[in-house]
């Protein structure tokens, strides 16, 4: 078994939309980290340090752990063995609140645009119409405000779940495969929102199986294979010359059987 | 079936008549049970919504403790609610028997169970639904209730209706605690017990269609008020 550390440094005191101060992001250490299912191993253990502030791209191919992975990191499950640590302090409620998760497919309240932001805002103690009617501006959904929020398209339904995210003044913003659903210029539009939070200092954590995606996010790419991260390495370098033969195959579109 | 077209035309020209005492009948009846159901409600929802969110051991115990309640006979609510508000019982002092309010506890007692079912079923499914929202966010529990209430509240309109159905329709309880009395706790159901038992069937019957007529137009209206605001709500 490898063991795992997964490291993530943020800093900095930063402005999120809408002009909010953001208190400085910690550290988050993730090492041993197991994950069973009836003896079976999911989440078989990784070493890996991701720099403070750079945009991560976690991939590999189905079934590799890259959603369960996230979700440990999260807190949405509780890992078989292994630690997840802010600031080396056991991740606590207060720490889960400066993380913020935008799945997959967008879970919306069956409420408003506007009261789906509001909900957040009311939660994070921040109710303000202006701080909501900067997210929107922010998502680019300023128009919809009154509009029940599933009539969205697939598209502005995950830029509102990024606004909701992005209400909660996240230190770190992990993003599940986010575009996997969407057409090219819903997914232009979801790069450039989260660009932005991670210009305003945002640690970005991105899972995708796309690497046109992965070479125009990542600084750094995260691969795992089988439930181990099998690499870690610049984004530059891993592209250039991955390290392992499963990265390579699933570069190369070939079916890699084994880690 | 000469009886009921009888009985149909004797209903009609009942509430064409518009006679005071039917009045007094029905507004009775939809007072005591609106407001068994209003506070059925109050206390049904939250209570459902906390066992919806709720893992705990024996968990299972008490949903079918629940689910069996939803099948409490009225008579034996009747009798348990009649010991405790008579004179000699412990609540005997409030001089709540033989009133409305007497009417009205029987009715609430009957009809929790089945808001606290039914609403942790809807709730529990839309539970299933946001749980890893709500984790994401850190919701706190009271939140999450609140929160599944308000989303869940057009189901739970039929939940409320369902209760409302039960209470309007049972009789064993409000005759034991009630009495029957005229202008004072006569409603729908203990009418039709009485006219029954005079032999009155055609007028029994009658009062049998103008209860009926009054649950179909209460679901009707509660039924369009709900697809109208959830038209505008959520797709």
């Amino acid at each position: 078994m490898r063991e795992a550390v997964l490291k993530l440094d943020v800093a900095g005191h930063r402005e999120a939309a809408g002009a909010v101060s953001r208190v400085a992001p910690p550290r988050l250490g993730v090492e041993e980290l197991v994950y069973e299912v009836g003896g079976r191993r999911l989440i078989d253990g990784a070493t890996v340090t991701l720099a403070p502030d750079t945009r991560t791209v976690v991939m590999g191919p189905n079934g590799s752990g890259k959603s369960l992975l996230m979700r440990l990191v999260t807190g949405l499950i509780q890992p078989t063995a292994g630690r997840i640590s802010w600031d080396g302090a056991p991740l606590d409620e207060a720490m889960r609140k400066r993380q913020a998760l935008v799945f997959q497919r967008p879970v919306l309240l069956r409420r408003s645009v506007a009261e789906n932001l509001d909900f957040v805002l009311r939660l994070r103690g921040r109710a303000e119409p202006a701080r909501r009617d900067a997210l929107l501006a922010e998502v680019g959904l300023e128009g919809h405000a009154r509009q029940p929020a599933r009539l969205l398209s697939g598209g502005e339904q995950q830029r509102l779940a990024l606004a909701r995210a992005l209400a909660t003044e996240p230190a770190v913003l992990v993003l599940d495969e986010p575009t996997a659903n969407l057409d090219p210029a819903s997914t232009h539009l979801i790069e450039e929102i989260v660009g932005r939070a991670h210009d305003r200092g945002t640690k970005v954590i991105w899972v995708t199986h796309d690497i046109g995606q992965a070479r125009r996010l990542a600084d750094d790419i995260v691969f795992l294979s089988a439930g181990r991260i099998a690499t870690h390495a610049p984004a530059a370098m891993f592209f250039a010359r991955p390290a392992t033969e499963a990265a390579r195959a699933y570069l190369e579109g070939r079916i890699h059987i084994g880690q | 079936m000469h009886e009921i077209a009888a009985s149909f035309r004797l209903a009609v020209s009942l509430i064409a008549s518009g006679d005071r005492e039917l009045l007094e009948i029905i507004l009775l009846s939809l007072r005591v049970s609106l407001s068994a159901m209003a506070v059925s409600c109050l206390i049904g929802l939250p209570l459902g919504a906390l066992l919806a969110i709720s893992r705990f051991r024996g968990r299972d115990g008490v949903l079918i403790v629940v689910n069996a309640l939803m099948g409490l006979p009225p008579v034996v609510v009747g009798l348990l609610v009649y010991l405790w508000l008579s004179r000699s019982g412990p609540l005997g002092w409030m001089g709540l028997l033989y009133t409305p309010a007497a009417m009205i506890i029987a009715q609430t007692i009957l009809i929790t169970p089945i808001i606290v079912a039914l609403s942790r079923q809807v709730i529990e499914d839309l539970d299933g639904e946001y749980r890893e929202l709500f984790r994401s966010l850190s919701v706190p529990w009271h939140g999450r209730i609140g929160a599944l209430i308000w989303d869940g509240r057009f189901s739970l309109l039929t939940v409320a209706l369902a209760g409302f159905g039960r209470a309007v329709a049972e009789v064993g309880a409000v005759i034991i605690v009630g009495g029957n009395i005229d202008n004072l706790t006569r409603v729908m159901t203990t009418a039709i017990a009485l006219e029954t038992s005079k032999g009155d069937l055609p007028l029994a019957l009658a009062l049998g269609i103008v209860l009926l007529s009054l649950a179909l137009a209460i679901n009707a209206a509660v039924m369009s008020i709900r697809l109208t605001a959830e038209r505008h709500a959520y797709a």
